[in-house]
């Protein structure tokens, strides 16, 4: 039996806030619930799949006793940014496999209030692997720009060109009136940016806010009798990267293994996508993971992003809602992705709607990109 | 009288599978692993081959040669320790052996760094017990 298109994501709530030093992350879990539900013309009480990560080793349980919830199934995958994407590929499986019939996906953080430096804080001592890199003052950051760097060395790829990621993210969130960052940047002013592990500079990196979300899905099914346009999941892959045994190749990343597999699970081709929201934590982060699923060939993302192909109006819009880079990062983005999709595949994406958009790919990325990543690939299909 | 100054960046948690190779790295020598029975080099040290789940393990002295891999000049990092050095260079090397580390270069201006120079193992004392393996210009 496929899970592929017989279940759907019925309602999704991006929580407004960028800054809440007033307001809790529970709460903005609890806000995000309201507001997806409130969207799929549900009610809590209809919800017994529960999904969710970023809260501590089982902070789902202290997040079901603040909602009061008592679920049939619960996930609280924790791969990174791209938890929330897993977590949609999960509950699809468990509401194909009957586990559940409603999954509610939420998300909620206050890391920009409480002044958590996300990407430019160390790594501490938790796991084995941590003895043989922390001592050195790795920082997330820095484990991205390594690919960058090696990527520059392979293949000639320019700072000026990354910067182009950038410029576009900042375009787009131009037209989203809740981005943290709107006024338009150039590369110039990415390039005069100050550097935060070379070769990315600040602008290369994703903003840090506060902010939260919330998904829910069902059977397709029973989506036709709900208020809202259902976007059905048509296929997903997940991967995991590493350095292994000591030899890996820091330009494998994660994509490349989950791109083609949830594409193929779809059972469409890269020429069917009309958008695609690519976790972009830093535009190394676009750049290489646009190779990785195969839109471009290994060494061509700095031209495939060049000339405005991944803007509005483009071949291959990313990021239509001003991504990582400019709306919105409180430390894990992934459910924003799913979100942004959903608001263009029901056509509510207002100046920044996709012409027609019918296909979707979602691409998540959780952890450091040049040591330990999940890459977590969703397509997305209007109904 | 000189001040000591303590050390404040994370020093390793030495566990029953590193211990070994943290032991040799206080006498300046670096060891990598083979498996005894498939031949795989690994790095860093593990108990068990991860190509053949043997736990049949030989160490190999490293000659301490390698290249620059990849790298990055960190000039933002709010850790205690690192923020008082900045800017530092963050590393992986790849031994001539095969297998990478990461690493921080020493010994060299971090405009100077690039990719595929040439380096060689820089043991720096950071306590009684822990030396860690830098990388200097060969």
């Amino acid at each position: 039996m496929s899970i592929w298109g017989t279940t759907a994501v019925v309602g999704a709530w991006e929580h407004p806030t960028r800054f809440a030093p007033h307001m809790t992350a529970f709460q903005i879990h609890a806000e995000s619930a309201r507001g997806a539900l409130a969207d799929a013309g549900l009610t809590i009480g209809d919800v017994d799949g529960f999904f969710t990560s970023g809260v501590g080793p089982i902070g789902l349980l202290s997040l079901c006793q603040h909602l009061d919830l008592r679920p049939d199934h619960v996930d609280s995958t924790s791969i990174g940014g791209s938890s929330f994407v897993s977590h949609c590929l999960h509950a699809a499986a468990a509401i194909a496999a009957g586990l559940c019939k409603v999954a509610l996906v939420t998300y909620g953080s206050t890391a920009a209030s409480e002044r958590f430096a996300v990407g430019t804080a160390g790594l501490v001592m938790g796991e084995p692997p941590d003895q043989f890199e922390a001592p050195f003052g790795p920082t997330i950051v820095g484990s991205y720009a390594m690919v960058a760097q090696r990527h520059m060395h392979e293949y000639g790829t320019t700072s000026a060109e990354l910067a182009e990621i950038a410029v576009t993210m900042r375009r787009h969130a131009g037209l989203n009136p809740h981005a943290k960052y709107r006024e338009p940047i150039t590369v110039e002013d990415v390039l005069a940016s100050r550097v935060i592990s070379s070769p990315l500079h600040l602008l290369d990196c994703c903003v840090i806010s506060d902010g939260g979300g919330a998904l829910v899905l069902t059977s397709a099914e029973r989506a036709r009798d709900l208020a809202r346009r259902a976007v059905l999941i048509l296929g997903g892959a997940e991967a995991v990267r590493h350095l292994g045994i000591g030899r890996h190749d820091l330009l494998d990343v994660a994509a490349r293994q989950s791109g083609p597999l949830a594409l193929a699970r779809a059972g469409v081709r890269h020429d069917d996508i009309d958008c695609c929201m690519i976790y972009d934590s830093y535009t190394i982060t676009v750049l290489a993971t646009l190779e990785a699923l195969g839109f471009c060939k290994p060494g061509e993302g700095g031209a495939f992003c060049a000339g405005g192909r991944i803007a509005l109006g483009g071949a291959l819009p990313v990021n239509t809602d001003g991504g990582g880079l400019s709306s919105n990062h409180p430390g894990m983005r992934g459910i924003f992705l799913v979100i942004e999709a959903v608001r263009q595949l029901r056509g509510e994406g207002g100046e920044a709607q996709v012409s027609d958009a019918k296909l979707a790919l979602v691409h998540g990325t959780g952890g450091m990109l040049g040591q330990r990543h999940s890459g977590v690939t969703m397509i997305l299909g209007r109904s | 009288m000189a001040e000591t100054r303590p050390y404040k960046k994370p020093l390793p948690r030495v566990d029953e599978e590193s211990r070994g190779y943290w032991e040799a790295l206080a006498r300046h020598e670096l060891y990598f692993q083979r498996c005894r029975d498939c031949g795989t080099a690994r790095s860093y040290p593990r108990a068990v081959c991860p190509s053949c789940l043997s736990s049949a393990t030989e160490w190999v002295r490293a000659s301490g040669r390698g290249t620059v891999y990849t790298f990055t000049v960190t000039q933002q990092n709010q850790t205690a320790g690192f923020r008082d050095e900045l800017p530092y260079v963050l590393a992986m090397v790849e031994l001539e052996e095969g297998p990478r580390l990461v690493t921080n270069l020493v010994g060299c201006a971090p405009d100077d760094v690039r990719t595929g120079m040439p380096v060689e193992v820089a043991f720096e004392d950071v306590t009684g017990e822990i030396a860690l393996p830098k990388f200097r210009p060969a």
